[in-house]
């Protein structure tokens, strides 16, 4: 039987640096060069002073947690033999999250606040993605 | 101008809801639900000249509805697509069109078949909205497919912050179950313990399967007439006397959401109160819309009935019961009749408050709501009144 693929995202040339970014080991974020506003996910326009204009900056590194959920049932077949895994929404320093799955701990590791060290993986297809690990 | 008392519901109709509608297509589910609330109303098809479709791109189109009803004119014809809060924003858009006089009579048909269609489960279902192209590209990678999965969060930060339990969403199902038991078209009809809840498997934490809805196949259809019109028809009037619509911030990735235990209706509820010129401690009788447990705690504290971070300690002890505090999802709602995407809502709304309810009538009902809840939190609410 072939492996079913899990979900690829649709990458058009707007997010084509934030998802280059994480392929080179990176969490990449879009700010605002109008205002310096940090936004994400990855949109054309500043909702602050509405400038298009945007760079890209590395993100610190770090987060804390604002919430989370641990994914028992796969709802894709991509998933199946998976779960459960947890998935943590992550408050970053910049002032935006990001959503990403917590490594080498369970979810009775989580409070509210407690503190997370962000990292980058492979799928195991070729796709770079955010995690998130306690951080020491 | 104020769209108060400009609009009544005067049909309503559904089909039986199942989990396999034997070789039935959307569409003609959706044409018996219609011919249903036509004849509830006293209409010929020829009657109506609006059409409003709740979820925008779905199987079918009001051309289809022209076409095998006869309708020869059609003067008014939109789409909603809220997702599970398209239903009452159709009732709003349908309200507005007649009170407008754009049209005098507005169908409204909602079908699905989200148990048996093909390749339509929910994970693949929403990957094709565009409502949900953010998450599908930044978080569908990671597994977060399904609302189940983007909505538990939500729910774990307010147990978190306010110590809401399991136990608590868990009497929401419970009552809601006992509802869809005097139901005669209810899908779930076994009696739910605090127990069963707890026991039952988790399909994403804090989410066990009974906190969620149920895939269903089958079709609603309402009617919303001009109030005027509405005097001299078939059945006692149902006037829409509040009706609005909330969009969360950061509508399209609730992750990004500044204050993700709030949806859209915290910002719609205060607005439809104020047009009926009602409180929440007028209302007899709430359709909530349940796709999850949650969804309906936390509605319940946006609309006002209790204050943030209470709404555990509100749904406690049968509250939401028939001889509770508020008489909530009294048809047993998505989670134990059926997911019609609240349609079904609505006309359990039209039913309590004409006094056609059955078993599960509440007493005195005159003064009711119903809400929407849809895609990554918008939300609405239409109040309506006996008149």
């Amino acid at each position: 039987m072939d492996a079913i693929a899990k979900p690829t995202p649709e990458i058009g040339p707007l997010t084509r640096p934030y998802w280059d970014g994480l392929a080179a080991g990176k969490l990449l974020l879009q700010r605002c060069t109008g205002c310096g506003k940090i936004r994400h996910y990855p949109r054309p326009l500043c909702d602050a002073c509405h400038s298009f204009g945007h760079d890209w900056v590395e993100a610190q590194g770090t987060a804390t947690v604002h919430s989370w959920t641990v994914a028992h049932h796969p709802f894709h077949p991509a998933f199946r033999g998976i779960p459960p895994f947890t998935l943590v929404t992550a408050d970053l320093p910049e002032g935006v999250r990001i959503l990403a799955p917590l490594r080498d701990a369970g979810d009775g590791a989580l409070a509210l606040g407690t503190k997370l060290v962000i990292g980058v993986e492979d799928n195991g297809e070729g796709l770079a993605l955010p995690v998130v690990r306690l951080a020491r | 101008m104020s769209l108060s008392g400009k609009a009544a519901v005067t049909g309503v109709g559904d089909t039986d809801f199942t989990h396999d509608a034997p070789g039935k297509t959307i569409l003609e589910l959706q044409l018996q639900a219609s011919l249903a609330a036509l004849r509830d109303a006293g209409l010929h098809p020829r009657d109506i000249d609006g059409i409003v479709m709740p979820m925008g791109g779905g199987a079918t189109v009001a051309e289809d509805f022209v076409t095998n009803l006869g309708i020869p004119d059609l003067r008014f014809s939109t789409t909603t697509p809220l997702g599970g809060a398209g239903a009452v924003a159709a009732v709003q858009c349908a309200a507005a069109a007649v009170a407008t006089g754009l049209c005098r009579h507005v169908l409204m048909p909602l079908g699905r078949l989200g148990r048996s269609g093909q390749n339509q489960r929910i994970g693949a279902r929403i990957q094709a909205m565009p409502q949900f192209r953010t998450v599908g590209e930044f978080e569908s990678p990671m597994g977060a497919m399904a609302p189940a999965q983007f909505y538990a969060p939500m729910a774990r930060r307010h147990m978190e912050l306010y110590g809401t339990t399991s136990r608590q969403l868990a009497e929401i199902a419970v009552t809601t179950r006992r509802h869809a038991i005097l139901n005669g078209n209810a899908r779930m009809r076994q009696p739910l313990s605090i127990e069963d809840h707890q026991a039952s498997r988790i399909i994403a934490d804090p989410f066990h399967l009974f906190d969620c809805s149920l895939e269903s196949d089958g079709a609603c259809a309402v009617i919303v007439s001009a109030a005027d019109v509405a005097r001299d028809m078939a059945k006692p009037r149902v006037l829409v006397t509040g009706v609005a619509e909330g969009h969360p911030d950061s509508p399209s990735a609730i992750t990004q959401r500044p204050d993700m235990t709030r949806v859209g209706l915290a910002k719609a509820a205060a607005r439809a109160f104020a047009m009926a010129g009602v409180t929440p401690a007028d209302i007899d009788v709430a359709e909530i819309y349940d796709c999850f447990t949650w969804v309906v705690l936390c509605q319940l504290e946006d609309m006002g009935f209790c204050g943030k971070g209470e709404g555990g300690a509100f749904v406690e002890g049968g509250a939401l019961g028939l001889d509770g505090r508020l008489p909530v999802n009294t048809h047993g709602g998505l989670l134990s009749q059926a997911h019609m995407a609240g349609m079904n809502h609505v006309v359990e709304l039209v039913r309590q408050l004409r006094g056609e309810a059955g078993a599960a009538q509440v007493r005195d009902a005159e003064v009711g709501l119903v809400t929407g809840y849809g895609d990554l939190g918008d939300g609405t609410i239409a109040i309506m009144a006996r008149g």
